[in-house]
C-alpha cells in the first residue's frame, strides 16, 4: 500500500446534490479542508440551442420554457424581447405588466423553494417542509394566471397568450397578503436563528472585488454588497415605470460580509420587494389588449423578414439572464441563437468560496449560489489504488447534520 | 455616486482613442413599459489585435459586468460578440456595450481577456468547444461542456463541414415503438361505429 499524503482528490459528481444540471467537481483536501476546487460542467447539456437554430421563433419560446423548471418564464420573456427588437414588435403596454407580475411570482416560488433547500442541507428539516408548505401559494396562483405549474407557456412573442384581468386581483391579493403575513416569521426563522447563523456567517464568502471580476450575478452578486439588478439598471417590461430598490444585505445585516448568510437575507428580503411589485403592477395597470398579433401564421411570416442582431437581458431568480439573437430574413430558424442562463455566470464563484471550507459546508456553499436544487444521486470517492467507494448524499447530508450538532455543543 | 456618461460620449470616446480601428459604431436605444425607459447599447466592431485594448479602457471608464461571449458562424468568418455592461447600480444608468471581433475560420486565433476579466475564461472555454475558435492565452484550455468523447474537429455552432454531421443527430421520432416487448394483456378495441342518433357515452365530457 502507498503512503497517502495530503491533499487527497475528492471528485464530487457528476450528479450533484446543489444541481439540476448534473456537474462534477474535484476538491483537493487537506484533511477536512478544502484547498483547491474545479469543477466540469456539461453533464447534460441538451443542446438546446442546436435545437433551436433548426426552429422557428414560436417553437423555440417554448423550448424556452423547459431550459430552467423553476426559472420557466425568465427564458421566455428574455428570448420575446430579443425577437421583438429584431422585428421591432410593438408590444402592448398591458402586456408588460402581465409579463412583470408572472415574473414576480415565479421570484417569490423560486426564493422560497431555494430558501427551504438551504434548510435541508443544514439539517433543519422542519424549516424546509415550512418553506415548501408556503411555496404552494405562489405556485397556485401562476397556476391560476397561466394554467400551468412549470412550464407555463404564457409568453409571445409580442406580448402574452392570456391576460391578468382586474376581477383576478382579489385572488393575488390574497396570495400576497399570505406572503405579506410570513414575511416576518421568515426573518425570524431563517435570519434570528443560532444554528442557521453557526452555519452561515463568514461561511464561502465571496468579496465585492471578486464577485465584479468574476462576472457574477443577481442575488449572489448582490449579496456580496454589488449593486446589480437588471430590473433596475436596464428596465425591461413594466420595471422601468415602478418604484423599487436594488436590495443588498445592508436591508438586514449592519456590514456586507458576501457570506452564506447573506444571501439568504438578500432571497428573503426579495421576495418582500416581489410583494410590493406586484402590487404597484396591479394598481397602474393599463387597460388594452395583450399580444400584438395573434395570427401565428401572419406573425411567423414577419418573423421570417426580419433581419438583424439583438440581445435582451432578464433578471431572473438567480440572476441575470442574457440572449443573443440573429435572424438573417431568408429562414424562419434564427441564425444564431446563445442562451446565457444565470448560473452559467456564477459558477466561476464556487471556486472561490469552496476555497478553505470544510467537506461538511460544501453542499450549503454550493447550494448558496442557486436556489435551483434537484436531488442528488451519490458521490463517487476514489482512492489512490483505485477503488471506487460511494458517498451517498445521505451521507453528505448526515455529516452536515452532524456538524450542527456538534456546533449546538 | 461613479460618473456616467451617455452612449454617444462612450462611443465618441472609443473612436478618440482608438481612431480608425473601431468601425461599425451602433449607439441604440430600445424602450419598454408605458414610460419607455430606455435601454442603451452601444455596439463596435474591432480588429482581434486591439480587444484588450478596448477592454482596458473600458475598464478605464468603469469595471464592466462581462455578461456572455456570443459567437455566430457568418460566412468564412467566426463573430464574437464580447457583451460588457458598465454604470450598473444607479437607476436606469447602466449601458450595454457590445464588442465585436471578426475572425477568419483560416486562422481561428482570438487573445484571451481573462488577463483582464478573470470571470471570462468560462465563456472562452465555451466558444473553443462549440464554434472551434482558438483563445490565445487562456489560463484554462480544457473543454467545458462537451464530453470528453465528443469528436475532435466538430463543433456544434459552425454551420459548415465542421457542424454537427447528419450521422451524429439522433431523431427522436424515427426510434418509433420497441419491437421486443411482451404483447399487452389487453387487445386493441374494436372500433366504434359512429351513429348520429346514439346518445353520448354517460360519463364523458358534457358542456
Amino acid at each position: 500500500m502507498s503512503l497517502k499524503k495530503a491533499p487527497y482528490e475528492l471528485p464530487i459528481g457528476p450528479i450533484h446534490p446543489a444541481l439540476k444540471e448534473p456537474i462534477n467537481f474535484t476538491f483537493k483536501m487537506n484533511g477536512e479542508v478544502v484547498e483547491e476546487v474545479d469543477f466540469a460542467p456539461g453533464r447534460a447539456h441538451r443542446g438546446i440551442e442546436w435545437m433551436g437554430m433548426r426552429r422557428n421563433p414560436v417553437q423555440i419560446l417554448h423550448l424556452c420554457d423547459r431550459i430552467c423548471g423553476i426559472c420557466g418564464v425568465a427564458h421566455a420573456l428574455v428570448f420575446a424581447q430579443a425577437v421583438e427588437q429584431i422585428a421591432e414588435v410593438e408590444v402592448p403596454d398591458r402586456a408588460y405588466y402581465v409579463r412583470t407580475i408572472i415574473a414576480e411570482f415565479e421570484r417569490i416560488q423560486s426564493h422560497i423553494l431555494w430558501a427551504g433547500v438551504a434548510a435541508h442541507e443544514l439539517g433543519f428539516d422542519t424549516l424546509f417542509y415550512l418553506a415548501w408548505q408556503i411555496r404552494e401559494e405562489s405556485v397556485d396562483v401562476i397556476e391560476y394566471i397561466t394554467g400551468n405549474r412549470v412550464n407555463y407557456a404564457i409568453m409571445m412573442i409580442g406580448g402574452t397568450r392570456r391576460d391578468i384581468t382586474p376581477d383576478m386581483f382579489p385572488r393575488l391579493e390574497q396570495a400576497l397578503q399570505y406572503y405579506e403575513g410570513l414575511l416576518d416569521k421568515m426573518v425570524n426563522l431563517f435570519l434570528n436563528d443560532k444554528t442557521i447563523a453557526m452555519r452561515c456567517k463568514n461561511t464561502g464568502i465571496l468579496t465585492k472585488r471578486r464577485a465584479l471580476e468574476l462576472a457574477t450575478v443577481g442575488p449572489t452578486a448582490r449579496a456580496s454588497g454589488l449593486a446589480m439588478d437588471v430590473r433596475i439598471d436596464s428596465p425591461y417590461a413594466a420595471y422601468g415605470d415602478l418604484d423599487f430598490d436594488i436590495v443588498l444585505p445592508e436591508i438586514y445585516s449592519s456590514e456586507t460580509v458576501g457570506d452564506v448568510y447573506d444571501r439568504i437575507v438578500v432571497r428573503i428580503f426579495e421576495v418582500k420587494q416581489s410583494i410590493d411589485i406586484i402590487r404597484q403592477c396591479m394598481k397602474q395597470m393599463p387597460d388594452g389588449p395583450v399580444l400584438a398579433e395573434e395570427k401565428y401564421a401572419k406573425l411567423l411570416m414577419n418573423l421570417k423578414k426580419a433581419s438583424g442582431e439583438a440581445f435582451a437581458r432578464v433578471e431572473a431568480p438567480r440572476g441575470e439572464d442574457m440572449h443573443f439573437v440573429r435572424m438573417n430574413g431568408k429562414q424562419e430558424a434564427p441564425e444564431m441563437w446563445k442562451v446565457k442562463a444565470s448560473t452559467y455566470s456564477n459558477q466561476m464563484a464556487w471556486i472561490e468560496i469552496l476555497q478553505g471550507e470544510q467537506i461538511a459546508d460544501i453542499p450549503i456553499i454550493v447550494a448558496s449560489i442557486d436556489p435551483c436544487m434537484s436531488c442528488t444521486d451519490r458521490v463517487a470517492v476514489v482512492n489512490q489504488e483505485g477503488e471506487a467507494g460511494i458517498l451517498t448524499k445521505e451521507y453528505l447530508h448526515r455529516l452536515s447534520v452532524e456538524k450542527t450538532r456538534r456546533m449546538q455543543g | 455616486m461613479r460618473a456616467t456618461m451617455t452612449p454617444q460620449e462612450l462611443a465618441d470616446r472609443f473612436v478618440n482613442k482608438f481612431g480608425s480601428l473601431i468601425s461599425n459604431i451602433r449607439v441604440k436605444e430600445w424602450c419598454e413599459g408605458v414610460k419607455k425607459t430606455p435601454q442603451k447599447t452601444v455596439w463596435i466592431t474591432v480588429p482581434r489585435e486591439t480587444l484588450n485594448d478596448v477592454v482596458a479602457e473600458l475598464i478605464a471608464i468603469d469595471y464592466p459586468h462581462l455578461g456572455v461571449i456570443a459567437a455566430a458562424d457568418n460566412g468564412d468568418q467566426i463573430d464574437l460578440l464580447y457583451h460588457l455592461q458598465v454604470f450598473f447600480g444607479g437607476k436606469h444608468e447602466e449601458i450595454e456595450v457590445v464588442i465585436t471581433v471578426e475572425v477568419p475560420k483560416s486562422d481561428p486565433h482570438v487573445p484571451t481577456i481573462s488577463g483582464l476579466i478573470p470571470g471570462a475564461v468560462y465563456s472562452e472555454r465555451e466558444k473553443q468547444d462549440m464554434i472551434g475558435i482558438i483563445v490565445d492565452g487562456i489560463p484554462d484550455a480544457r473543454r467545458i461542456f462537451l464530453p470528453d468523447d465528443f469528436p475532435e474537429d466538430v463543433y456544434p455552432w459552425r454551420k459548415d463541414e465542421k457542424g454537427i454531421p447528419p450521422s451524429m443527430v439522433k431523431e427522436l421520432w424515427k426510434v418509433g415503438r420497441p419491437t421486443d416487448r411482451a404483447v399487452p394483456p389487453v387487445a386493441e378495441p374494436e372500433p366504434v361505429q359512429k351513429s348520429d342518433t346514439e346518445e353520448p357515452p354517460s360519463g364523458g365530457a358534457t358542456e
